[in-house]
């Protein structure tokens, strides 16, 4: 009898060396959910051939949205087993506002399992911040400092804006990482991977159009397009338009349209800014973007044609931040109400929300007849009307996903187009903007 | 060997990479993504070979859901670290007990796999093979 083919070249792990603690958790001597979370840490330290596990500073954890059964028996198996997690932990968006209730239209079952998955991370200790946006947070993370961070749009901003230092982890990682205090030691945890290997240059789009929060997110979805997962650098951008809600922006379209983890802007972010004139080396492939690239992007994510009667505006994605809401509150202070047959969405965490009314922003927003959304964001759920056809948005991210997600039109616009189409209600473009 | 276990079944080349969320049916692992080439096949039962898969880390959750619903894929040959893919059947394992294997192949050896037929996959933790 001869032997079955078989394939031959099956590829062996690297050695992973694993701390005698890391030996005590992975045996069982911390209890049974640090061991379980342990397995899920060394089985990925294997497949991403880290030789050595981390200390992370902080965690925030993905997993608290409802994607099935799986999730919610994964979550509560490891606080049936009585984990807790280890380092302070905040918790991303969940399908609930539980501020709101009756606002996201979910069956009744699903409401019960995405609560009950909600709880299963309180359970473990986590924060109940239910925010994308975790870097609007106090206590957010130091430059250089390890982290685990799950969510494409905040392992971006983390690493590129605030200079710490995450891996992509997601789903089940995320919590094995908060309850165990480790991770691989790999990917952009090491310095050598988070150098740039491509220069964008953007010194031929003028200053003016990078005065926008909506240029900064069609610029990231040229970045996104233009480098995949590579880290770049981007020049030529005058430090004074930079902020961080336009780095949110445009890394959390980057993260959507390519994958991109961390990105540097020379003269913005710290670690460029550290680098000094060593960034970007001089044999680096340098590529060119314009005007043109920032209206292609911007163009690419709309679906809509100006002039089209207009439904909803959504704003807050990721998380509108305190500062936004001081600019929306100047824009509104005028008093022109919206049109009636448009409502305009702002999403937002509780903490922010909470600042955003000691401010007397929040109230103005409302006066003026604007929807808030905490704990979760409208694309992700079942929030706007039914009837929506056209929606307009500040998002990148949001305009990638919401004609997939809700089968609806998006137009991607400045704060100003946006809040000019809202009372209108109809979209439009204020070409000088995008000149 | 990224996760151990058994399994045979008809063997499934992916001829683009896949994302399990927003590309698969989470009830019935039918492929859903209308971009996909494969649009409207099953992975259920069948043994995946696949480069890698693509997309958002909330993939993991859906294969562990397939893996509940028991309409995974009876394997899965790798040609690429995907860590995605393997989170999902090792926490599928942690909580349900079952096991979906997941080996690691080198180009060279992944083109000598068969391209149609039964395929049979054992993986342990000293050591893995690829049978047909």
């Amino acid at each position: 009898m001869t032997d079955p083919p078989a394939a031959v070249g099956l590829i062996e792990p690297v050695h992973l060396e694993l701390s005698g603690e890391d030996e005590a958790k992975l045996a069982g001597e911390r209890g049974p959910a640090v061991a379980m979370a342990m397995r899920l840490i060394v089985a990925l330290a294997k497949v991403s051939q880290a030789p050595r596990l981390i200390d992370v500073e902080s965690a925030h954890i993905d997993g608290c949205l409802y994607h099935g059964q799986a999730g919610l028996d994964f979550a509560e198996k490891l606080a049936e087993l009585g984990a807790s997690v280890s380092v302070p932990t905040t918790l991303n968006v969940s399908s609930l506002d539980l501020m709101h209730p009756g606002l996201v239209r979910l069956d009744p079952d699903e409401t019960a399992a995405a609560k009950r998955l909600m709880d299963a991370y309180v359970a473990m200790g986590a924060r109940a911040t239910w925010t994308c946006a975790p870097y609007q947070l106090a206590d957010r993370p130091a430059f250089g400092t390890d982290v685990a961070w799950a969510e494409s749009n905040a392992i971006v901003f983390a690493n590129s804006a605030l200079g710490a230092r995450t891996a992509r982890y997601g789903d089940f990682a995320d919590v094995c990482a908060a309850i165990t205090g480790r991770v691989p030691y790999a990917g952009l945890h090491v310095t050598a991977n988070r150098v740039p290997t491509l220069e964008l240059d953007c010194s031929g789009i003028p200053t003016r159009v990078l005065d926008s929060d909506a240029a900064w997110a069609a610029l990231g979805f040229a970045v996104g397009k233009t480098v995949g997962e590579r880290v770049c650098i981007l020049t030529g951008i005058d430090s004074e338009v930079a902020d961080e809600d336009r780095l949110k922006a445009l890394g959390a379209t980057a993260a959507s349209s390519g994958g991109v983890a961390l990105f540097h802007v020379a003269g913005v972010t710290p670690e460029a800014v550290a680098a000094g004139a060593d960034w970007p080396a001089p044999d680096l492939p340098r590529i060119s973007l314009t005007a043109d690239t920032l209206r292609a992007a911007r163009d690419d994510l709309t679906t809509a044609t100006v002039g089209d009667r207009l439904d909803a505006v959504s704003i807050g994605t990721p998380h509108f931040s305190l500062s936004e809401f001081a600019k929306l509150a100047d824009v509104l202070r005028d008093g022109e109400p919206f049109h009636p047959s448009c409502t305009v969405w702002i999403s937002t965490s509780r903490d922010v929300l909470a600042l955003a009314r000691e401010a007397g922003f929040a109230q103005l927003c409302e006066q003026a007849g604007a929807k808030l959304v905490v704990d979760t964001c409208t694309y992700l759920v079942p929030i706007l009307s039914e009837t929506v056809r056209t929606a307009m948005t500040t998002s990148g991210k949001w305009a990638w996903y919401a004609p997939a997600n809700m089968g609806i039109d998006v137009v991607l616009g400045s704060i100003d187009e946006c809040i000019a189409s809202a009372r209108a209600g109809r979209v439009i473009r204020d070409e000088a903007v995008w000149h | 060997m990224l996760c151990e276990g058994d399994g045979c079944g008809e063997v499934l080349w992916l001829d683009e990479p896949l994302s399990f969320w927003g590309g698969t049916d989470i009830a019935t692992a039918v492929i859903t993504d209308v971009h996909h080439p494969q649009h409207g096949i099953s992975l259920a039962g069948r043994v995946l070979v696949m480069s890698a898969s693509r997309g958002s880390s909330s993939s993991s959750s859906v294969i562990a859901e397939q893996v509940r619903a028991g309409v995974a894929p009876a394997a899965i040959v790798l040609s690429s670290r995907d860590a995605i893919v393997v989170l999902g059947a090792l926490a599928a394992a942690e909580v349900y007990g079952t096991r979906l294997p997941i080996v690691l192949l080198g180009s060279a050896a992944l083109e000598g796999l068969p391209r149609t037929g039964n395929v049979c996959v054992r993986a342990d933790a000293d050591a893995a093979s690829v049978t047909w």
